[in-house]
């Protein structure tokens, strides 16, 4: 019952810590396909 | 059922453009060399035609006027060509946006993908999975749930340890979130935007898109985890011929010896780790778009081994688009996940509702003695042995 609680919780925290370290990395689809000269933010 | 799955795939993908026409070149003076009815009409029946004569047709840029002379600005190449140039991928572009589909304008296999994805591919796997419940359910009304046979000892004996069940529920938990949300991508055109409208959908699809991405790291890491674990265990062995010629008891009623996993379970290991890493690679492929190309390469070693040919595919492209390495990986992705989707509902069916105390293996991690000995005597055996030979610190059964 714990082991799968804490299973659960671990896919939680593994898909945010994923989601948090990809977008920091420069692996956004913003990043990797709009050039300089666009402005998707603004 | 994978292997007809993928040459129908494969069938419906390349019967257009597998062959190229050896046929005599048309008489096309009426046209100017233009494209004739006939070549449209046979386009439109899908047959397979050498269009060649048009996407090579895209001007000369070495025979080009001097730019002073009239129509020099366009490089030696009129209107026409340049658009055929588009139309064939060979033009040459700029693009301010990034990554190898930005160059690519007109991309026709997209079509091809297009069909097959919301025909054959929505309609055989719904199916497999219906028709894998269907026959579950059945199986219950015929066999019923596989009791527990002898009369129940009160002791229970450690199967799993917290580490084992973990990782079984990392990869369980995400397999589910995976599928559940897999099926909302490629099924909620089809059955959700009618049910709940384009802007509740658009909600659902968001959510689905952001949890498949994410999750898609956790189910990578535990199968990792599960196949260190237990591929010792999950390895061939002589019982497991005995316990696949009695068909594992199902029928029977009767229960063979098995060590800690039957063949039966083996079979399920074997096939969550060889298609839970096809499935995993493909996936990736589609999470870094443009970066992992598989097909072309792998299409390449099938025709020089003649496997291709074996499965009476002819020869299959080598050289592919951006976008088409990216179909092939979408496609690839969902017919193994359906696959694999079809046998967990019925590894799910049998280690819960199908079999008296086999959830307990993977709850508490401790099942019943005589379930052991029912329906893992060799195993059971083992434990006991090994309880035997200890010298202190094994508590005996209460």
């Amino acid at each position: 019952m714990k082991a799968r609680m804490t299973a659960f919780v671990a896919i939680a925290v593994i898909a945010v810590g994923a989601n948090f370290i990809l977008g920091n990395a420069g692996f956004s689809s913003q990043e990797r396909s709009a050039g300089p000269s666009v402005r998707l933010d603004n | 059922m994978l292997r007809a799955l993928l040459i129908t795939m494969l069938t419906v993908l390349f019967t257009s453009s597998a062959t190229a026409q050896e046929a005599a070149e048309p008489d096309r003076s009426a046209t100017g060399g233009a494209q004739t009815l006939e070549d449209i009409l046979a386009r439109q029946r899908g047959e397979t035609i050498d269009d060649s004569f048009r996407s090579d047709d895209v001007g000369n840029p070495d025979s080009a006027a001097a730019i002073t002379n009239q129509l020099g600005t366009l490089g030696g190449a009129s209107d026409p060509e340049l658009w055929r140039a588009l139309r064939y991928g060979s033009a040459d572009i700029t693009a301010s946006n990034k990554g190898p589909a930005a160059t690519v304008l007109v991309q026709d296999g997209g079509m091809r993908w297009l069909t097959f994805r919301e025909g054959p591919l929505v309609t055989y796997g719904g199916y497999l999975l219906l028709g894998t419940l269907a026959l579950l359910v059945l199986f219950y009304f015929i066999r019923g749930r596989i009791m527990i046979h002898g009369e129940k000892t009160g002791r229970t004996v450690e199967r799993f340890k917290w580490i084992e069940r973990f990782g079984h529920w990392l990869l369980a938990g995400s397999f589910i979130l995976l599928g559940l949300t897999g099926l909302i991508s490629l099924m909620g055109r089809k059955f959700l935007i009618p049910a709940f409208g384009h802007e509740a959908f658009a909600f659902i699809a968001v959510g689905s898109k952001w949890v498949h991405n994410n999750v898609s790291w956790a189910f990578m890491l535990a199968l990792v985890m599960i196949f260190v674990m237990w591929v010792v265990h999950n390895l061939p062995h002589p019982t497991d011929l005995k316990w696949l010629a009695k068909g594992g008891g199902i029928f029977t009623k009767t229960h063979v010896p098995a060590k800690k996993f039957n063949a039966g379970q083996k079979l399920i290991f074997w096939a969550v780790i060889v298609l839970g890493t096809s499935i995993s690679v493909s996936g990736l492929a589609l999470l870094f778009p443009f970066e992992i190309n598989m097909f072309a390469a792998t299409f390449a070693k099938m025709n020089s081994l003649g496997i291709s040919g074996a499965l009476g595919l002819g020869e299959l492209p080598t050289v592919l688009a951006p976008h088409e390495e990216m179909q092939f990986a979408q496609l690839w992705h969902a017919i193994v996940s359906f696959v694999l989707m079809a046998i967990i509902l019925a590894h799910i069916y049998i280690g819960s509702v199908g079999m008296e105390g086999a959830f307990d293996a993977m709850d508490s991690g401790d099942v019943e003695e005589q379930w052991a000995h029912e329906h893992h005597s060799i195993w059971m055996e083992e434990v006991k042995a090994k309880e035997g030979a200890a010298p202190k610190g094994a508590s005996p059964a209460e």
